[in-house]
């Protein structure tokens, strides 16, 4: 490939801490590179934009094998790109699972074929997700998963549990967790509150994620191994994380752009794109989870993209899937929601976007430094507009954001140099 | 006042003046019923579809008569006879409905806000007859068309509403109406059932019914479903009986004049007494007759909006 030079922007790379005005080379093999060391390159002027690692999204439902009506790897890596993101993590609830090597290696082929950012598996921490017999955990690791996870379910079988982390840590992979007591969430369409009391509808009280994310805090202080709440979405939740990240405990946690501003109160429309698991949560439930995003208690933006096809969600509420999509519109949204209201900078929100989920699945190789891979994000931060579902890249328009007016814009994603989307 | 909704969804959509407009009408419609001919054409040359997703008797042939008393033609679904096991989406089930020029459906559902979802999608009326723990507009609209028959108004009046309250369309249906309509609503039974969310929007709750019923003017005991204690959230109905029912010794917290209401089927001897459903103070069978005028004139009204 041609060598080239991104000239004039501004340079965010938190993980070498540099938010400087400047130039950044990129070499013929698709590495970053020196300016001056580079031969006869091409120059790219981006005055005006903000030059930043590519983000990483540590949670997408690709939905490839077994569900590619809603989404492919084609079509959820492509709305990845567009949304700025060169690295994304691939949850294992496809049909079948990603539970065997088999099925991870048929993850690297179609990846191979038709994905144009880099795809990281995941693996399951049980048979089928369904929480009673260990999956293969040291076969997965061996076929490239990243990182384990039973998202969308929850281990119920605390002993099984404790078991999934004392090996898993032993073959160095962190776990994700989808944190939920099913018991307590049983029946449950939304958040147990005033809403749901009001509506009538079947709550999801705040315990049910609150109880696992305790027991998750418990196992990681005792076995001292990596478990990562995903899309932590309660004010007792961001209570107990802070606590146990202040005493050195190895836990992490996510928080969706959709709890960050969105609240239970969307329901009473009943439009089934307010609906997803963990549920939109109250107001003091949001603003407890921007405090926590504020005071890093939260270190990653994940955006739980999940594709359902119009007709899964053109039904009763109590019947539609859970889930939205989310690639497409979490920069925009996070830039709006917490750079613009000064809830921090851009470069921390970078961080979470970069950073926060490397580190979560211990990746270092991420930043622009000379020598690194070229996967690149250019954002323009002046730019205004309505987000219009019909441009996403998605297969599917499972969002309640459209009509949404924004700031910030992906411009240019480059994964090994390579540009994937421009606009 | 001029009408102007074609469906009938929450009384929480409602303003007062618009509640008050139906009871008014339906002042004019319960005259009809009390005729030798029990019939007026408010809606000849109308369809109306009863589309009961869910099981109803009392309810479904409360509407039927109504139609019937308005002239409708009627056509009657139940989800057992329809497309739905067939895996036809519930839209779609409608949709085919509404392509054979039906003016309205009439439709109760398991699901909240089913009729919300379907009355956005379609063009014809839409009139909830239950949907879930949601909402119960008509059932409401002819308990407070009781009350206000009785007791002439319903501003400031005491009403308490006892029992399984976090499972029911007709206690939040009734809350939207009367706190519209200037009344202090209290709601109480156990406290897994009467969820203190409810004080946010106006209402008292209270888990001991002595306080409850207190200076009540109006008392309205729900029917308690026996599956709710084997999913744990209280003893048994003996227990229930014994300090959330309403019994003799109970009576004299209330007004003497108080009314004693149920949306029925009544279980005798839990929710009340058999003597106190059956004695001076009730007026359950009232409210049966009642929701005859209610329905007509719900019917009427948003049969014959102008679209």
């Amino acid at each position: 490939m041609n060598e080239y030079i991104l000239k004039n922007a501004r340079i965010i790379d938190p993980g070498r801490n540099i938010d400087c005005k400047g130039d950044i080379g990129v070499d013929a093999e698709g590495r970053f590179a020196e300016p001056a060391a580079l031969k006869a390159p091409k120059s790219v002027d981006l005055s005006g934009k903000v030059l930043s690692p590519g983000f990483i999204d540590i949670h997408v439902h690709l939905r490839h094998p077994g569900n590619t009506l809603a989404e492919t790897i084609a079509t959820g890596t492509a709305a990845a790109a567009a949304g700025g993101f060169t690295s994304i993590v691939a949850m294992p609830n496809t049909k079948p699972a990603a539970d065997t090597v088999g099925a991870i290696e048929l993850l690297h082929r179609l990846t191979a074929r038709e994905a144009v950012v880099r795809v990281l598996p995941c693996g399951c921490m049980t048979v089928g997700s369904a929480g009673e017999e260990m999956a293969p955990i040291g076969s997965l690791k061996s076929a490239g998963v990243v990182a384990l996870s039973d998202d969308g379910k929850c281990v119920q079988d605390h002993a099984l549990m404790r078991h999934i982390v004392e090996y898993a840590k032993a073959f160095g992979l962190p776990i994700l967790d989808h944190c939920e007591e099913a018991k307590l969430s049983e029946g449950g369409v939304m958040h147990e509150g005033k809403w749901s009391v009001l509506l009538g509808m079947n709550g999801i009280p705040a315990a049910a994620e609150e109880i696992i994310i305790a027991r998750n805090i418990i196992f990681a202080r005792k076995i001292n191994w990596k478990i990562h709440m995903q899309h932590v979405s309660t004010k007792g939740s961001v209570r107990m994380l802070r606590a146990a990240r202040a005493e050195g405990v190895p836990v992490t946690g996510e928080a969706t752009p959709h709890h960050l501003t969105l609240t239970d109160e969307c329901i009473k429309k009943f439009d089934t794109n307010y609906k997803m698991n963990p549920p939109l949560r109250s107001e003091e439930d949001r603003l407890a989870l921007i405090e926590g995003v504020s005071d890093d208690t939260i270190t990653v933006i994940a955006t739980d993209h999940a594709p359902h096809t119009r007709t899964a969600k053109m039904v009763e509420f109590d019947y539609a899937p859970c889930g939205i999509i989310g690639l497409e519109t979490a920069f925009p949204l996070c830039f709006t929601e917490l750079v613009k209201k000064e809830v921090i900078s851009l470069p921390r929100l970078i961080k979470k976007m970069t950073v926060g989920p490397a580190e979560v699945i211990g990746i270092d190789n991420y930043s622009m430094a000379p020598g690194n891979a070229a996967d690149f994000t250019v954002i323009d931060p002046e730019a205004e507009y309505v987000i219009d579902k019909e441009t996403f890249k998605s297969k599917s328009r499972n969002t309640p954001f459209d009509g949404r007016k924004v700031s910030g814009r992906v411009v240019m994603t480059a994964v090994g140099g390579k540009i994937v989307h421009q606009a | 006042m001029q009408w102007t909704r074609k469906d009938l969804l929450s009384l929480y959509d409602l303003s007062g003046d618009e509640i008050t407009y139906i009871l008014d009408t339906a002042e004019e419609f319960k005259k009809v019923s009390e005729r030798r001919v029990k019939k007026v054409p408010a809606l000849r040359g109308k369809t109306v579809v009863n589309f009961f997703v869910e099981p109803s008797t009392r309810t479904r042939v409360s509407f039927e008569l109504a139609e019937q008393r308005l002239s409708a033609d009627i056509v009657n679904m139940q989800a057992q006879a329809s497309s739905l096991l067939k895996g036809e989406t519930l839209l779609d089930t409608v949709k085919n409905i509404e392509a054979l020029q039906v003016d309205l459906v009439v439709m109760r559902h398991s699901a909240p806000g089913a009729q919300a979802f379907i009355a956005r999608n379609l063009s014809c009326g839409v009139v909830n007859a239950g949907d879930g723990a949601h909402s119960h507009p008509t059932q409401a609209l002819m308990d407070i068309f009781t009350i206000r028959e009785k007791k002439g108004r319903i501003a400031g009046l005491n009403v308490t509403i006892v029992g399984d309250i976090i499972h029911s369309r007709v206690a939040r249906s009734n809350i939207w109406g009367l706190l519209k309509l200037g009344a202090n609503v209290t709601v109480a039974g156990p406290a897994t059932m009467v969820p203190r969310e409810f004080e946010s929007i106006g209402v008292r709750t209270c888990t001991n019914l002595a306080e409850a019923l207190e200076g009540a003017d109006v008392v309205n005991m729900l029917r308690i479903q026996r599956e709710r204690q084997t999913a744990g959230f209280f003893p048994s109905t003996g227990e229930y009986a014994k300090f959330f029912g309403l019994n003799h010794d109970r009576m004299k917290y209330l007004k003497p004049d108080a009314l004693v209401m149920h949306p029925g089927p009544i279980n005798r001897d839990i929710e009340l007494t058999g003597d106190i459903a059956d004695g001076p103070n009730s007026v359950i069978l009232e409210q049966v007759t009642n929701g005859l005028a209610i329905r007509m004139a719900v019917l009427y009204l948003v049969g014959c909006v102008k679209k």
